[in-house]
């Protein structure tokens, strides 16, 4: 077995999975590669966890294969997988401390207990939790239950670990630190980490690529920034970020062709109607028909000639919010760069 | 008016919980209890053997009897089948119990715990008295085994003289079997229940950290299920230490407390040694709960 990184360190080949007359995964090929940080982004349903959960080996694919680093392990069981799980739930084992929750798989595998000892106390370092050992996993908060899961998890040196919504039970500020915590525990352990999230902040902030999961297949797969400035469907567009999507008769009053294109609300400028507009720019008059002040920024709701509603999102620079406020019912020119816009397929 | 009763009642929480436990904590507390007191209280008495009547004075004599060879020989017959059938309820128990908690659909569970609980609707002496005759030198039993040609084994096991007999209708085995029928659903409902309360996550978590199903099963699932394993044992154990319908009708002449205890508070009118040898399988339960929390087995409670 192989395991250069030209090698993917997760390969998927047709691979689907059917739930009865339910295509929860239908005919997915994908390439994580090796020491990657990479995000399963979808909706529920969309079967980004029933993936991880067959590169787990809970779940087997109903066709195609898995390729964990050359090796096809379709249909080995998860305890003959180096592939490990951190649940959402943590799954963490109540009748168990801490200590022995996370020297369980080298329990398992024989390891004296003495190196046993020594591994679980560079996890426990690692996961900032030293002096926890004894302690049940009852008697800890839910941030400090997820190191624990980590831990268990990290402690085995698997190949790839799997993530499976870790941070979703965890508390905003606690997530948004958890976020960067794990990016670098990443970085310091040097092991593909492969997440499942529903949560598309999370999975820009976290991950070197994203695949984005719709109705048992992937959208599309890039970098953050791609999947972002380049959203490939009209489902990417609007499940990662706010977007608005333009088509037909008034797309083609904007940038002359009736193909549809997405446009990011932050990218719109409003700009009086006597606004000089530059050549790499498009624009189209509107009247602002709602405007919702939010502090660090406003968000306008402008009805555009055509008939359609676009969303402009502005920073409160200058405004204040009865400035902004009474900018309902005005005419104003929306105008953004040429290169914002993204053409995008059905 | 209601109203105003219904508000008095709100202002008065306390109230409302003393009245709704009266009821029942009169019961449990004079019935429940005070017939247990009651018993206690006979155990201390004797029975003068010349007059044959109940003297009410303090003395440990009644208990002293209890420790006669004979007394001693049905407290450990007892006290060893009730072990033996508990065991075997547990291992016939678990995997039924973790196929309803586990794997059967919710249709099939509500099936199964009725088929579970289906013996218990009808009465316990007849389907005593049906196994009498399932058990019989002649009976439906051993017309399988003989089919099966195992009749060899049968008698093989029936020449045992600790548990054989002429026939298993006749035998301690053949009561075992009966103890181990009528007690299982005491040891199922209790597993069920706490199996159904280990996540499924815990399961997978155990194989994904390396452990094949049988260390999984070691190391998670019989330790978290054991607080319910513990509890049907309760059942099955006491009910077998205090059963005198089965001893009677199946097995040997061979005396179980039970029937001790039935003989004595009856032809013999031995109150006080009855309830002496009742306090019996109370002091076992106690000893037997005591053992089973220094081992750990409510830790996962």
């Amino acid at each position: 077995m192989t395991n250069s990184s030209s090698t993917p360190a997760i390969r998927f080949n047709q691979v689907s999975r059917y739930f009865g007359e339910v295509k929860a995964v239908d005919q997915v090929d994908l390439e994580v590669h090796d020491g990657e940080f990479f995000a399963m982004l979808g909706p529920s349903g969309s079967g980004k966890t029933t993936c991880l959960r067959m590169i787990a080996g809970f779940d087997r694919p109903t066709n195609g294969e898995i390729y964990l680093y050359g090796q096809d392990v379709s249909n080995l069981p998860p305890y003959e997988r180096s592939v490990n799980t951190v649940f959402q739930d943590y799954a963490l084992f109540p009748h168990m401390n801490v200590g022995d929750n996370i020297a369980y798989g080298l329990m398992i595998k024989k390891v004296p207990k003495a190196e046993r000892e020594k591994r679980v106390d560079e996890m426990l370092d690692l996961v900032q939790l030293k002096g926890f050992a004894s302690r049940k996993p009852s008697q800890l908060s839910g941030g400090q239950r997820q190191r624990v899961a980590l831990a268990r998890a990290l402690i085995n040196h698997p190949k790839v670990l799997l993530l499976d919504e870790p941070l979703g039970a965890l508390d905003l500020k606690l997530r948004q630190q958890m976020q960067v915590e794990l990016k670098a525990i990443q970085k310091r352990v040097g092991i593909t980490f492969i997440f499942v999230t529903h949560d598309q902040e999370e999975a820009i902030t976290m991950s070197d690529r994203i695949a984005v999961f719709n109705h048992g297949k992937i959208e599309q797969v890039g970098s953050p920034a791609e999947i972002y400035e380049r959203p490939a469907s009209t489902f990417v567009a609007g499940f990662v970020g706010t977007s608005n999507l333009v088509s037909g008769e008034v797309a083609k009053r904007i940038t002359g062709s009736e193909q549809t294109f997405s446009i990011r609300p932050e990218k719109i400028h409003l700009g009086q109607m006597e606004q000089t507009i530059t050549t790499s720019m498009l624009f189209v008059n509107g009247i602002i028909r709602d405007v919702v002040y939010l502090g660090l920024y406003t968000r306008y709701l402008v009805e555009v000639d055509g008939g359609i509603d676009l969303v402009v999102v502005e920073q409160n620079l200058k405004t204040t919010s009865m400035d902004v406020l009474a900018a309902r019912g005005q005419k104003v020119k929306l105008y953004w760069q040429k290169d914002h816009i993204s053409y995008v397929g059905a | 008016m209601l109203t105003r009763l219904s508000t008095y009642f709100y202002q008065r929480p306390k109230l409302v919980l003393w009245l709704f436990l009266a009821p029942p904590m009169l019961y449990m507390v004079v019935v429940y209890l005070g017939s247990l007191f009651a018993l206690l209280i006979n155990s201390f008495y004797y029975i003068d053997d010349f007059t044959g009547l109940i003297v009410r004075e303090f003395t440990l004599q009644t208990y002293a009897q209890i420790f006669t060879p004979a007394n001693r020989e049905i407290f450990t017959r007892t006290a060893t089948m009730a072990f033996f059938v508990t065991i075997a309820s547990a291992i016939i128990s678990f995997p039924l119990a973790y196929y309803i908690a586990k794997y059967a659909s919710r249709r099939l569970k509500t099936w199964l715990l009725i088929g579970v609980t289906i013996p218990l609707w009808s009465s316990y002496l007849v389907r005593v008295y049906s196994w009498k005759l399932i058990l019989a030198q002649e009976g439906i039993l051993s017309y399988f085994i003989n089919l099966f040609g195992l009749s060899g084994l049968l008698e093989w096991l029936l020449s045992f003289e600790s548990f054989g007999g002429s026939s298993l209708a006749l035998s301690p085995l053949g009561m075992f079997i009966v103890f181990v029928y009528i007690w299982l659903p005491y040891m199922i409902i209790p597993i069920q229940t706490a199996l159904e309360r280990v996540p499924n996550s815990l399961v997978e978590a155990s194989s994904d950290l390396g452990a094949r199903p049988l260390q999984t099963f070691r190391t998670v699932i019989l330790p978290m299920s054991f607080p319910g394993v513990i509890a049907g044992s309760i059942f099955t154990f006491s009910l077998t230490l205090g059963d005198f319908i089965i001893p009677l009708a199946i097995g040997n002449s061979k005396f179980f407390i039970g029937q001790a205890v039935y003989s004595y508070q009856g032809t013999a009118g031995n109150i006080p040694l009855a309830a002496a040898m009742t306090m019996g399988p109370v002091a076992i339960m106690i000893i037997y709960l005591l053992v089973a929390r220094k081992l750990g087995a409510f830790d996962a409670l």
